[in-house]
């Protein structure tokens, strides 16, 4: 975590980050909350999964801010 | 009873793209194409023995495995939405056998094609605003007013207090602040979604995040949504940027599942 990541506008005119300079950290903010999600007869869907109940969900995201912030949000 | 599952990465809209030659899966094996309804899927085999509901109970909580998944899943997506628009689908998620992907093609057709039109010609940033917290409140000042006129103790507890409220007050702060952040980017923005702070322990970083968010962009404003980012910068808040990814936060529910709302949990 010593890299810093590209700048802005340097970003968003060369493209793409490297694969490997992708952090898992944001990688599964997108990855387990995001992407369709389709029901049906499925083996297994992660949605289907209690994610609530994996400490590592309960690692990566910490609840109690995002309530801080959204409560901020609503005192507006 | 099978032994192998098809986990879905993607649905794409015909005529798509052929698959990338020597893409494979999340479990090694080729990842290949599933057609029906104007749509394609993109799916690799998976053993059920790895893949299967109660081994991924375990899985799920081993970061290197999940890691390892989430990158091989990420290519792959990634690889796909190269040439064509694409919608990614949640990670693991798998099915019996290609009949079953076909039949999801065809009856949810219309809600793909809703989600391709949405994120066509856009793409996914991802912003996370880090606020420096500013300096501990003075030891100075109300402290020692206090520990004249009360006992020790209530003089501890008052500059405690004071303390907490210094720091509730720049928390205050710092999210006023990034809800400014996050109003300016959205007018730039066809669309965005709050993700929750990270974890210090995994963001890497000591400061407190007070935005995390991603944002939908025309192709054709990036430069300027980068641009945005960097004027946001200074004053002791810093803006981070990440992206372009393919639009992971923008797929919102094609088919929720019952009783389950993954963002308004408790």
């Amino acid at each position: 975590m010593t890299d810093r990541e590209p700048r802005g506008a340097v970003l968003a005119t060369e493209g793409r980050l490297p694969p490997e300079r992708v952090a898992l950290v944001d990688l599964l903010d997108r990855l387990l909350a995001g992407g369709v999600v389709v029901s049906g007869d499925l083996v297994i869907s992660i949605a289907e999964i209690d994610l609530v109940r994996i400490s590592l969900r309960a690692l990566i995201m910490s609840v109690r801010e995002a309530d801080t912030i959204e409560g901020a949000r609503r005192h507006d | 009873m099978n032994d192998v599952g098809t986990y879905l990465y993607a649905v794409a809209p015909e005529p798509g793209s052929p698959t990338p030659e020597g893409l494979t899966g999340v479990a090694g094996e080729p990842v290949r194409t599933i057609s029906s309804a104007g749509l394609i899927a993109y799916v690799s085999t998976v053993p059920l023995e790895e893949f299967g509901e109660e081994p991924l109970r375990r899985s799920l909580e081993d970061l290197d495995w999940l890691g390892r998944t989430a990158r091989l899943h990420h290519h792959v997506v990634e690889a796909v939405a190269e040439a064509t628009p694409t919608a990614p689908v949640r990670l693991v998620t798998v099915y019996n056998d290609e009949e079953q992907v076909r039949e999801l093609l065809e009856r949810k057709h219309d809600d793909f094609i809703e989600v391709l039109s949405r994120i066509a010609d856009r793409q996914e940033w991802g912003v996370k605003a880090y606020v420096d917290p500013a300096v501990p409140p003075p030891a100075g000042g109300q402290g020692e007013a206090a520990t004249k006129s009360s006992s020790p103790g209530t003089a501890y507890l008052k500059k405690r207090q004071a303390s907490l409220r210094t720091r509730e007050e720049e928390w205050r702060k710092a999210t006023g602040r990034a809800e400014h952040i996050h109003d300016v980017l959205r007018s730039v923005a066809v669309a965005s979604r709050r993700h929750h702070p990270q974890d210090p322990e995994l963001s890497g970083r000591t400061e407190w995040m007070a935005l995390n968010a991603s944002y939908l962009v025309d192709r054709e404003r990036s430069a300027e949504f980068g641009r945005l980012v960097d004027s946001l910068r200074g004053e002791g808040i810093d803006v981070e940027l990440t992206g372009p990814w393919v639009p992971y936060s923008f797929t919102a529910p094609i088919e929720t599942v019952e009783g389950r709302a993954p963002d308004d949990g408790p």
